[in-house]
C-alpha cells in the first residue's frame, strides 16, 4: 500500500507551467528517488506535497486519505536552501522548530537530547548558530526534521556540504529511519546516492514524468543488450557480426570484456562461441548506471 | 492557533533579551526628561560664580543703586570713576564685567554696554535691562509730577497670565492649559510615528531575515505563511507595547520625582526664584528683584495648577485612543512592511517601496504639528479620519477636546482599512518570501493578490 500518492497534479506560475499532471506513488517504507534536471518543476512538487503551495489541479493522499493541512506534523521537510536563525542558540532554535511541529516543549528536549548525543553535536547546544561550520549547521536541520518523527520524511540534497564520514553517518541515519518505519522521498543530483538508497524513481522533466519505476528495473531495461565477460588468463577475442567489444581491460591476470550483442542472437549461441577462447569466469548483464540514465533519457527528450 | 503563540513568544523574547532594546528602553526617558530638564538646569545655574560688577556713569548719578544686587551678581557702583581708566586695570580688578551707562540712555535705549572678558549669560542682562527700564520709566513719569508717585506705581504694578477653563457636557469647569494641550499633543503625535516606524520596519527586517537566510521554508513547511507573518507582527508589537508601558511608568516616575523635590525644596528661595519663572515664559517677576519672598507662594500655586490641568487632560481617553491606534496603525503599516519586505531579496531593494509608504506617515506627522497650532482646521480633521495618517494626527488633536463621534468614525474607518490591508498583505507576503532572484515591481505584487493558493 502506498503511504502517498499524487495524482495528476498541475501547477501554473503566470503563463509557466511548473508541473503537469505529474502523478507519484510511494510505498510504505521505501525511499523514493525524486529526480530531474534544474528548473523541471522537483521544487514546486515538493512544496505542493509539503502544503507551502497548494496545486492548481491533482489530489494529494496520505495514508489512503486525503491531504489535509494538520499532516503537516507528519511530515519532515529538508530543504535544499537549508536556513536557520543565525543569531539564535542552536538548542533554542531545535526548540523552536520542534515546538512547531506539534511537540511538547518537555517531549521536544528529551528527543533533542537523544538526537544532539547520538550526532555528536551536543556540546554546540548553547552556541549561536554562526558559529557553527556547515556542515554543524546541516546535522542541526537533519535533526529538527526528523525529530518529530514524521512517517513521511523529504529530503531535497541532504548530502550537499558534508564530508564523505557526515555523508556516511547521515546515509546511515536515513537508513535506521527506514528501518524504524519512515517513508522517505529523496530529491537529489548525486546519482551514485540514489543507485545506492533508492528503491524507487520518478524522473521529471520539464514539468512532465518522464520516467518512473523501480531502480533495478530501470536499469535493466536500459541495459540494452550489453554484458560483462570476464576470462581467465590473457585473452584475446575479436568484434563480429554477433557482438561489439565497448571495453577490455587486464585486470589480476583476468581478461575483462564489455559486449554489445546483436539482439537477433540468443546469449547461449554467443557463450557457445566464445567458450572456444578460454576459461569464462563469469558472463552478467551490465547494468547502466543512474547518471549515464539521467543524462541519455533527458538528452533523448530534448 | 498555539503555533502563532510560538512564533510570537520568539519573535518576542528575541528581541527583548537584546541589549539594544535593553539600552533604548532606559536611555530614551531619560534623554527625554534630560531635553526639557537640561536647558532649564542651564539657565538656573546659569551663574555658577558670583560675579561683581562695576557700574559707572559719565559725570551723573541717575542709575545710581537702581540695579539690586541678587544672589548671584553684585552690582557695585563706582562715582567719578572713568570708563577708559577702569578697563586699563580691568584684568587685576577683579570685576566680572563694566556697565557703562551713557547719559543718553534716558533718550537712546541702547547707550548701555556691559562690558566684560567672557560672553555675559543672557539672564543677566535680561535683569540689568528690566531694571533700567522700569528706571527710566519711572523717571519720565516724574516728569509728569504726579503726586505719590511711588505709591501709586506699587499700587498698578500687576501680573496678567490668562487661565484656560474648558467647560465639558456636564457644564463643569475643569482649568486646561494651552500649552499643556500642545506639549501633549506634540509628544502624542511624535511617538505614534516612531512607534510605528520603528517597529514597523523591525517587521521588515525581520521578513527579510527569514527570506534571504532561507527559514522561511522550514518554518511554512510547519505552519501557514499568514501564522508566521502575524506572529511576527504581533510579536514586534508587544516589544513596542512593552517598551511604550516602560517608558509610560518611568517618564511618570521622573516627573512624580521631580515634583516633589522641586516643591518641597520651593521653601528655599533658592530654587522658587528661578524654576517656576523660567518655566513659566514671559514672566518677568525678577525684574523687581526685592519681592523674592512675597512672591514664593503664588509661584508655587501656580506650578501646582500647573500639575494639575494636566491631570485634567481626558487620560483614560488618550491612552485607549492611543492603545487603539497604536496597534491598528501599527498592524496596517506593519502588514504593508511585511509585504514589502516579502517581496524583496535584500534590504537595498526596498527603497522603490518605502517612499509611498514613507509620505502618509511623514504627512501625518506634518499635519500633527500643524495641528497644535490649529487644532480645528479641516486639514486636521480630515486627516484624523482618512486611516493612513489618523493614528498620528488623531492623537495629537484629542489633548484638544475631539467629539466623540469623530472618534468613533475615525475608528471604525481604521479598523475596515486595516482588516483589508492585512488580507492583502498576507496575500501578497505569501508568493513573495517563495520568490528569488526576481525584481520585484508594485505591478507584480498586484498580480500575486490575485493568486491562489
Amino acid at each position: 500500500m502506498s503511504l502517498f500518492e499524487a495524482k495528476n497534479v498541475s501547477k501554473q506560475y503566470g503563463s509557466q507551467l511548473a508541473l503537469d499532471n505529474v502523478s507519484i506513488s510511494v510505498p510504505e517504507q521505501c525511499i523514493y528517488g525524486l529526480l530531474g534536471p534544474n528548473g523541471a518543476g522537483k521544487t514546486t512538487f515538493i512544496r505542493i506535497i509539503n502544503q507551502i503551495t497548494g496545486p492548481d489541479k491533482g489530489e494529494l493522499f496520505l495514508d489512503g486519505r486525503k491531504l489535509m493541512p494538520s499532516d503537516v506534523q507528519l511530515i519532515g521537510y529538508l530543504p535544499e536552501e537549508r536556513g536557520l536563525y543565525k543569531k539564535m542558540k542552536v538548542g533554542e532554535q531545535a526548540l523552536y522548530f520542534a515546538q512547531l511541529k506539534g511537540l511538547s516543549k518537555a517531549e521536544a528536549m528529551r528527543r533533542l537530547k537523544y538526537w544532539f548525543k547520538k550526532l555528536d553535536i551536543i556540546d554546540w547546544w548553547g552556541k549561536k548558530v554562526e558559529e557553527l561550520s556547515k556542515g554543524m549547521q546541516q546535522k542541526v536541520q537533519f535533526v529538527t526534521t526528523v525529530l518529530h518523527e514524521p512517517k513521511l520524511l523529504i529530503f531535497d540534497e541532504p548530502f550537499t556540504g558534508f564530508d564523505p564520514l557526515n555523508t556516511n553517518i547521515i546515509k546511515n541515519e536515513i537508513l535506521f529511519l527506514r528501518e524504524r518505519g519512515a517513508t522517505i522521498i529523496f530529491s537529489t543530483h548525486n546519482m551514485e546516492s540514489v543507485e545506492e538508497l533508492c528503491d524507487n524513481i520518478t524522473l521529471i522533466n520539464k514539468a512532465k514524468t518522464i520516467l518512473e519505476g523501480g531502480v533495478n528495473e530501470i536499469r535493466s531495461k536500459w541495459a540494452a543488450n550489453e554484458y560483462d565477460l570476464v576470462f581467465d588468463g590473457n585473452v584475446e577475442i575479436e568484434g563480429n557480426s554477433h557482438y561489439n567489444i565497448l571495453k577490455k581491460q587486464n585486470e589480476n591476470n583476468k581478461s575483462i570484456f564489455r559486449l554489445k550483442t546483436s539482439s537477433s542472437i540468443s546469449t547461449n549461441d554467443i557463450l557457445q562461441n566464445l567458450m572456444r577462447s578460454g576459461n569464462i569466469i563469469s558472463f552478467n548483464p551490465a547494468l547502466p548506471s543512474m547518471n549515464e540514465i539521467f543524462i541519455r533519457v533527458i538528452e533523448t527528450q530534448n | 492557533m498555539n503555533k502563532i503563540s510560538v512564533i510570537i513568544k520568539r519573535e518576542y523574547v528575541t528581541r527583548v533579551r537584546k541589549k539594544s532594546f535593553i539600552i533604548m528602553t532606559i536611555l530614551a526617558p531619560l534623554l527625554m526628561a534630560g531635553i526639557i530638564i537640561i536647558p532649564t538646569l542651564l539657565m538656573t545655574n546659569q551663574s555658577g560664580e558670583f560675579k561683581k560688577i562695576a557700574v559707572v556713569e559719565d559725570n551723573s548719578d541717575l542709575f545710581k543703586g537702581v540695579i539690586k544686587n541678587t544672589k548671584d551678581a553684585e552690582f557695585v557702583y563706582l562715582e567719578n570713576t572713568k570708563v577708559d581708566d577702569l578697563k586699563k586695570t580691568f584684568e587685576k580688578s577683579g570685576f566680572y564685567g563694566i556697565l557703562y551707562i551713557s547719559p543718553e540712555l534716558v533718550n537712546t535705549p541702547n547707550a548701555v554696554y556691559l562690558i566684560s572678558s567672557k560672553q555675559p549669560p543672557i539672564g543677566l542682562l535680561t535683569y540689568i535691562e528690566n531694571s533700567l527700564k522700569k528706571e527710566i520709566e519711572r523717571q519720565k513719569l516724574l516728569a509728569y509730577k504726579i503726586e505719590n508717585l511711588d505709591d501709586i506705581m506699587k499700587n498698578v504694578e500687576t501680573n496678567v497670565t490668562v487661565q484656560t477653563k474648558k467647560l465639558d457636557e456636564s457644564g463643569v469647569e475643569k482649568g486646561t492649559s494651552t500649552g499643556i494641550a500642545m506639549a501633549l499633543a506634540y509628544i502624542l503625535g511624535f511617538l505614534m510615528y516612531m512607534l510605528v516606524f520603528i517597529f514597523g520596519a523591525q517587521v521588515m527586517r525581520g521578513v527579510i531575515e527569514e527570506k534571504t537566510s532561507r527559514v522561511v521554508e522550514v518554518i511554512i513547511s510547519s505552519v501557514k505563511p499568514v501564522q508566521l507573518m502575524m506572529g511576527k507582527i504581533i510579536g514586534i508589537a508587544l516589544v513596542g507595547l512593552t517598551q511604550f508601558m516602560i517608558w509610560i511608568f518611568l517618564t511618570i516616575g521622573i516627573v512624580g520625582f521631580l515634583k516633589t523635590t522641586i516643591l518641597s525644596k520651593s521653601g528655599a528661595t533658592e530654587i522658587t526664584q528661578s524654576m517656576p519663572q523660567n518655566l513659566m515664559a514671559g514672566n518677568q517677576q525678577t525684574a523687581t528683584g526685592t519681592t523674592q519672598a512675597a512672591e514664593i507662594s503664588p509661584q508655587i500655586a501656580e506650578f501646582s495648577k500647573m500639575f494639575d490641568n494636566a491631570m485634567n487632560q481626558p487620560w483614560g481617553l488618550i491612552i485607549i485612543c492611543f492603545i487603539f491606534y497604536f496597534v491598528t496603525g501599527y498592524l496596517l503599516y506593519a502588514s504593508v512592511f511585511a509585504a514589502i519586505g516579502s517581496a524583496v531579496d535584500n534590504e537595498t531593494e526596498t527603497q522603490q517601496f518605502m517612499l509611498p509608504v514613507t509620505i502618509p506617515i511623514i504627512l501625518g506627522l506634518m499635519v500633527a504639528m500643524g495641528t497644535m497650532q490649529n487644532p480645528e482646521s479641516s486639514l486636521s480633521f480630515w486627516c484624523s479620519i482618512i486611516p493612513l495618517t489618523s493614528p498620528i494626527v488623531m492623537m495629537a488633536r484629542l489633548p484638544f477636546g475631539v467629539p466623540y463621534w469623530q472618534i468613533i468614525i475615525s475608528m471604525v474607518i481604521m479598523l475596515l482599512t486595516f482588516a483589508s490591508f492585512v488580507w492583502m498583505a498576507a496575500k501578497v507576503y505569501r508568493t513573495g518570501i517563495l520568490m528569488y532572484g526576481k525584481k520585484t515591481s508594485w505591478k507584480e505584487m498586484w498580480k500575486w493578490l490575485r493568486y491562489s493558493g
